[in-house]
């Protein structure tokens, strides 16, 4: 029963869209976290737009353009009514200026959506501390990013079924660049935290927990070294946590999490934590369910939405030798679909990734295959299907 | 004047028996004591403190600490190894001008026997009062956590066949403790890294990788954000590694130590890196072999002083009844022969520790037995005593 109302409520919602011309069409899509994402299941194949969506997308380096090649492949196939404006900013390659920057600012401004892989920081200091990635961060004030870490079904790691997201904010804290010489042979490398962005941070994972349905946020943190530093931020998630009863509120210290997190992993639901020790959690939790090649992220700023992977590494050892993985890439595509309210392509591909490893007959090496990057997209391409599988089918 | 002497002393003693220490005759007073410390050729090594006992200050601690204390000294014991305890309680106290500082008798012991064995202690929880274990760092400059996690066979993980050790920076870095309120709702909490700091870890990770037959050394750190800071102490473990070149050296990002540590921990072998990192690691790896409970910790400080540890809490809803689990504290006490050179004894008390629980007979309630902590401490003594 209340299938029909729900499909009757999105074929409104349907003709609603429809009759939005162009850019308010594009100002709806680009809320973050559409409502959409709630609702699953099949449908008609509706949203053939007019128009189709501009998306930015920044390969970066590594085998970020391998992976961008797998995604517009597979968009091809699916007939996705997407179309990418693309933008290479690298730092290492020599292709990275302020022009280019500003180029990819404008492009943001226009699409609100991108798409990008990871722009590599080479190590060495030459006078400018931000890199090119955390400015570009910066400038769109991306400052939350999500890593929802779940199972893939078929391929068993050490710990399965799980289903976790990891809430980081990534404007502040350690990411500040605010490094100095006091004097020589002493560095003094400041953390900055405060109270307006902790408190961001947190009512951005509270409501996220309230949209997806979770009932719980765990706050992590070492406040009891950084009493101040970190204190702030666990005192703005325990008030924000008042505002949402409904909501279980807990916190952890970052060493203990990661220790629970290899042993009993399933006592954690939504997880929220300043810059660094995201990094740290993203990494361990995509670890956890098979790798750097299989866990998906966003990034979110109040006006924009940025889909990556999850664990942002660019994998430069496998430059050219077709074996990178592109699941993440893949699901983050879908992820991206979905926010622009093209819940039908996006179940396509999702589903088709999913099927696909959950055969088991061509996977990449990461996952313990032998195929390529080029099989693996190949065999994702023959699985997609018109019209997605229903939820029924799907199990 | 005197240490000196004694110090050129045992530098002949050493060159008589064909060790060179650094490939080098002159070498810093501080080096020697910690080659000395921590020397560790196959062939068994006539050593001053080898032929008579030796004393080892022991602090037993609060909660479960006096009764895992009581099953290593037990243990000790049946393994007749030549060890005297000189037992010190240690408990904050408020020294002249308000500062605080840990009671002199026992710092006096520490500072006479240079080697300690500690159970956990608990941190009051009062304004100002500093946590104990800070305390002890500080006090005695302990520079360097040292923590191998081995697997143990017989107590079951999703991880197998664990084997690394990771070594942190304990003095400075996050754990600095400067921070400031800069306006209402803005806080810095500065990092502080300094070369000479950076230059000792570094030099105490090869070391450590040399002396216990380790073939890598990693070091890890984050100097793509942080380009000063970690880029200072990853230039300072380059240095070293050009030093030691027998020691295989590669350097990797925090993240993706992370990443591969819980895909494929059998990669990493020694882990060098500055505090906080260390924080988080010692403990995701001592997650990988089954906790706290069973993980040895050992801290390394200047001047040659060294106080090893179990580094769990104290728990104190089960202290006095018998069910505590020394494992970690015992093993924490074999690092200590280890490091005193009294290879053998280690050897064999390591060894009935992991017979024991490999037979799963006698395990305390957090190993998946029933047995009491008593019962536990006797099979392993038992086994010990077997082996004569």
């Amino acid at each position: 029963m209340s299938g029909t109302m729900a499909a009757a409520l999105r074929g409104s919602l349907v003709t609603l869209v429809k009759g939005l011309s162009g850019p308010r069409w594009q100002h709806l899509a680009s809320r973050p976290l559409s409502l959409s994402s709630s609702l699953s299941g099949a449908e008609p194949p509706p949203a053939r737009a007019d128009a189709t969506f501009k998306v930015t997308m920044v390969p970066g380096d590594g085998v970020g353009p391998e992976l961008m090649t797998a995604v517009k492949e597979v968009f091809k196939a699916g007939d996705v009514p997407v179309e990418f404006e693309e933008f290479h900013l690298s730092e290492v390659q020599n292709m990275a200026s302020e022009e280019k920057l500003e180029q990819v600012l404008t492009s943001m401004k226009n699409n609100k959506v991108a798409i990008k892989g990871k722009i590599h920081t080479p190590m060495e200091f030459k006078g400018e501390l931000a890199s090119y990635e955390m400015r570009l961060r910066r400038k769109l004030d991306l400052f939350a990013n999500v890593v929802h870490v779940n199972s893939l079904p078929g391929y068993n790691t050490r710990h399965n079924n799980l289903d976790l997201v990891i809430i980081r904010e990534q404007t502040e804290g350690e990411y500040s660049s605010l490094e100095h010489e006091s004097v020589s042979g002493v560095i003094e490398c400041l953390k900055i935290i405060t109270r307006e962005k902790s408190r961001r941070i947190a009512k951005f994972a509270f409501d996220y927990a309230t949209k997806k349905g979770r009932n719980k946020v765990t706050a992590v943190h070492k406040a009891n070294i950084m009493k101040l530093g970190d204190g702030l931020f666990l005192q703005s998630c325990a008030e924000v946590a008042q505002l949402y009863p409904k909501i279980k509120y807990e916190n952890i210290i970052i060493d203990n999490c990661c220790m629970q997190l290899v042993q009993n992993p399933y006592q954690f639901d939504v997880l929220v934590m300043p810059n660094l020790y995201g990094n740290i959690i993203d990494n361990l939790a995509a670890g956890l369910v098979g790798g750097a090649g299989v866990v998906p992220g966003e990034s979110y700023s109040a006006e924009y939405a940025v889909f990556e992977t999850g664990a942002r590494h660019p994998f430069a050892q496998a430059v050219g030798r077709n074996i990178a993985n592109p699941t993440a890439m893949l699901l983050s595509a879908a992820n991206m679909l979905r926010h622009l309210n093209l819940e039908y392509h996006s179940q396509m591909v999702s589903d088709a990734v999913k099927r696909v490893i959950k055969q088991g007959k061509v996977r990449t090496r990461d996952l313990g295959g032998y195929c390529t990057t080029g099989d693996f997209v190949h065999a994702i391409v023959e699985n997609l299907t018109h019209p997605p599988l229903t939820a029924k089918q799907r199990l | 004047m005197a240490g000196k002497m004694w110090r050129s002393a045992i530098l002949n003693l050493l060159r008589q028996w064909g060790l060179s220490v650094n490939g080098k005759d002159k070498i810093k007073a501080q080096e020697l004591s910690r080659v000395v410390g921590a020397l560790t050729t196959e062939t068994p090594q006539p050593r001053t403190f080898i032929r008579g006992m030796q004393t080892v200050t022991l602090i037993p601690g609060d909660g479960i600490g006096p009764e895992i204390s009581t099953a290593v000294m037990r243990i000790f014991e049946a393994a007749k190894a030549p060890i005297q305890w000189e037992e010190r309680n240690v408990t904050a106290i408020k020294g002249p001008g308000g500062k605080w500082m840990i009671p002199p008798d026992a710092k006096e012991s520490m500072d006479r026997n240079k080697i300690g064995l500690k159970g956990p202690l608990k941190t009051p929880i009062a304004a100002g009062h500093p946590s104990m274990n800070l305390l002890l760092r500080k006090t005695f400059d302990l520079y360097a956590n040292v923590r191998p996690c081995v697997s143990i066979e017989g107590y079951q993980t999703p991880y197998t066949d664990v084997n690394l050790v990771t070594i942190r920076e304990n003095t400075e870095g996050e754990y600095s403790g400067i921070e400031h309120l800069i306006v209402d709702g803005v806080v810095q909490s500065i990092k502080l890294i300094t070369e000479q700091a950076s230059q000792r870890i570094a030099e105490y990770a090869f070391e450590y990788a040399k002396n216990n037959q380790r073939a890598s050394v990693t070091a890890v750190h984050k100097a793509n954000i942080m380009r000063m800071s970690d880029g200072l102490f990853l230039r300072k473990c380059r240095e070293a590694a050009e030093k030691h070149k027998d020691v295989k050296f590669t350097e990797m990002y925090l993240d993706t130590v992370c990443l591969n540590m819980v895909q494929d921990p059998t990669q990493f072998d020694v882990l060098v890196m500055p505090n906080l990192y260390g924080d988080i690691l010692s403990d995701l790896c001592a997650g990988l072999i089954g906790g706290l409970g069973v993980t040895p910790s050992g801290n390394i400080g200047a001047n040659g002083v060294a106080i090893f540890e179990s580094v769990h809490g104290t728990a104190p809803d089960i202290a006095g009844k018998d069910m505590a689990n020394p494992t970690a504290l015992l093993l924490s006490a074999v690092m200590m022969l280890r490091h005193m050179g009294l290879r053998d004894h280690a050897k064999k008390v390591e060894t009935a520790c992991f017979d024991t629980i490999r037979d799963k007979k006698v395990l305390t309630k957090d190993l998946g037995g029933n047995s009491k902590c008593s019962e536990f401490t006797e099979a392993i003594c038992q086994r010990v005593r077997d082996m004569d």
